[in-house]
């Protein structure tokens, strides 16, 4: 049963991976853009997670809060920069 | 492996994985900026703590001793999801991205940007 959980949820994120791809594309602004990807790296976090429960190992938590850590920190600096055009001023 | 414990971390996997698939489709298909800056940085965010509880069940059922690095990373998105979501209104109100319609108090809009544009503030 865990399998076949680990499979619907795999599958779920991946699709969810496509939308927000989608929305990466045709996005109007600059801000949709920024936004689906931090949704992208939240979801690249899940199927980290996934992999790690499928795969029975727990290594791959220290490359989940790296990238966690990583995309809260280039959103703020994105949106820092479209908004003031200037990183360090 | 128990019935129960598989049958607990199954139902939280579906779960956050539903949580997460909403979140992104809102964000496929709202119809502006606000509304879709709603969608992920709630189901989202939702959904990860979801995955992270299972993860954290089925690795202290397996290694039999109490795993809280899952616990860490949910704390992290918690506490950075509101701080990303503030951030990115910020930016896009000072665009002047379009609001919808039928969105009520558009005139709030207009006072905060008169207020604090990033113009005048340099």
């Amino acid at each position: 049963m865990l399998n076949i959980a680990i499979t619907i949820a795999a599958t779920l994120v991946c699709i969810s991976l496509i939308l927000n791809l989608w929305r990466l594309f045709i996005g109007p602004n600059r801000p949709d853009r920024i936004l689906a990807l931090d949704t992208m790296y939240i979801n690249s976090i899940a199927l980290i997670v996934l992999f790690g429960i499928s795969s029975g190992s727990t290594l791959y938590f220290e490359a989940a809060l790296l990238i966690a850590m990583l995309g809260f920190v280039s959103t703020a600096a994105m949106c820092k920069y479209i908004l003031r055009g200037d990183l360090i001023e | 492996m128990e019935f129960w414990i598989e049958l607990v971390v199954s139902v939280f996997l579906v779960a956050g994985a539903v949580f997460v698939f909403i979140g992104s489709f809102g964000l496929a298909k709202l119809p502006d900026f606000y509304t879709r800056l709603h969608a992920p940085t709630k189901a989202t965010t939702l959904g990860m703590s979801c995955l992270l509880i299972a993860s954290m069940i089925l690795v202290t059922y397996q290694q039999g001793y109490l795993s809280l690095h899952e616990l860490l990373i949910t704390l992290f998105l918690l506490i950075t999801a509101p701080v990303t979501a503030h951030m990115l209104a910020k930016t896009a109100m000072h665009h002047k991205l379009e609001i919808l319609d039928k969105t009520t108090e558009q005139e709030l809009a207009a006072r905060a940007r008169e207020r604090m544009s990033p113009q005048q503030s340099e």
